[in-house]
């Protein structure tokens, strides 16, 4: 539901660089997006599609890398992929963890000319 | 042409929380961001946190809304400094928001400033409005689930209230078997069963809440 804020965000960040370049046209931006974030990338690439119309942003091909969970136990710091309801530690089922990917939200490069 | 860029999409936001964050610092004030879905007990908590401080703190509240003001003014009524932020369909709050509703706040006359975000569980986590602390609030008719369905708001908070406890009897909700699993995704928050009726576990977090004021005035 707030990918609208996210992409208006996306978008000025997007323009802000391209000017800082030097650019006239942007042609691909590289988003990395945490599973956690709960963003629906395909949300994303059509509002971008909206809003860019009239920016030198336009066109822009978006491609994503999406990051899964991820957690690292903190009893025997054995690293798994949380699933399921019940999120446990396979090796030693220590409910004690601590989530070290998955929450991320940036920009990684954009490809301008 | 490749240009590495590596910023958060929101570090636009983060700025201005920033921002915010000094300025709070700067008049000695604790903001809370309190998130829960539409209805868990928001602005109840609020009401009987502030009965419950009464002449100990004094408190200001932001009260974010898709449209209404309802809320707000329940809590003018009730004697409570509220500023209502509508979000004009906005589902979350961000820190611009508040930074304009901080300019329209007394500052020097509030200890503790809530926050009570849109009611929802999903985009709040993700937008930092310059808060000393996120307490998220799940009433027990909403189920024993959500901390896995939205790990990242359970996650990231720093003390998680369970509210409607007096519904305990009606719903099937499993405190123990929940507070378990919340400590799963969250080592570090507090946790607090409370009943905004019956005023159970009020006095508890109230505590909490002032052990906080006193951690942030003392500048740890
Ligand atoms: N049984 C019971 N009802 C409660 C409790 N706390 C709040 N309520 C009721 O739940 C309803 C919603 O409470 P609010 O405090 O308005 O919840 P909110 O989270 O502020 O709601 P929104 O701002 O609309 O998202 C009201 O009818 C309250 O009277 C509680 O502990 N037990
Ligand atoms: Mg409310
Ligand atoms: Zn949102
Ligand atoms: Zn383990």
């Amino acid at each position: 539901m707030h990918e609208m804020a996210v992409t208006m965000s996306l978008l000025d960040l997007v323009l802000k660089e391209a000017t800082r370049a030097g650019a006239s046209r942007v042609v691909a931006v590289n988003v990395v997006l945490g599973e956690m974030t709960g963003i629906v990338d395909h949300c994303v690439q059509t509002n971008f599609e909206l809003m860019s119309r009239n920016t030198p942003a336009e066109g822009a091909v978006l491609s994503f890398r999406n990051v899964p969970k991820q957690a690292r136990c903190r009893k025997c710091a054995h690293v798994f992929q949380p699933t399921g309801i019940c999120w446990t530690c396979p090796k030693c089922q220590s409910a004690e963890l601590e989530i070290i990917a998955g929450n991320e939200l940036y920009v990684e490069s954009i490809e301008v000319e | 042409m490749e240009v590495k860029v590596l910023k958060d999409i929101l570090s636009a936001n983060n700025q201005i929380a920033e921002q915010n964050r000094r300025l709070l610092a700067s008049k000695k004030i604790m903001a809370v961001n309190l998130m829960s879905s539409p209805g868990a007990g928001k602005t109840t908590l609020i009401l009987r946190t502030v009965e419950a401080l009464q002449g100990r703190a004094r408190i200001g509240v932001i009260e974010g809304d898709v449209s209404s003001s309802i809320d707000a003014e329940k809590l003018s009524q009730a004697g409570v400094t509220a500023i209502q932020i509508n979000t004009g369909g906005g589902c979350h709050l961000d820190a611009s928001m508040v930074n304009s509703a901080l300019a329209n706040l007394l500052l020097d006359d509030i200890d503790i400033l809530f926050i009570e975000n849109v009611g929802n569980l999903i985009c709040p986590s993700g937008f930092d409005l310059g808060e000393h602390l996120k307490v998220v609030i799940l009433s027990t008719p909403e189920g024993d689930d959500k901390p896995h369905k939205y790990p990242m708001l359970f996650a990231n908070a720093d003390a998680l209230v369970i509210n409607k406890t007096d519904l305990l009897a009606h719903v099937n909700f499993d405190l123990d078997g929940f507070k378990s699993t919340f400590k799963g995704v969250n080592q570090r928050a507090a946790l607090f069963a409370v009943s905004g009726v019956s005023g159970e576990g009020i006095r508890e977090w109230a505590a909490w809440i002032m052990e906080k004021l006193a951690s942030v005035r003392s500048g740890k």
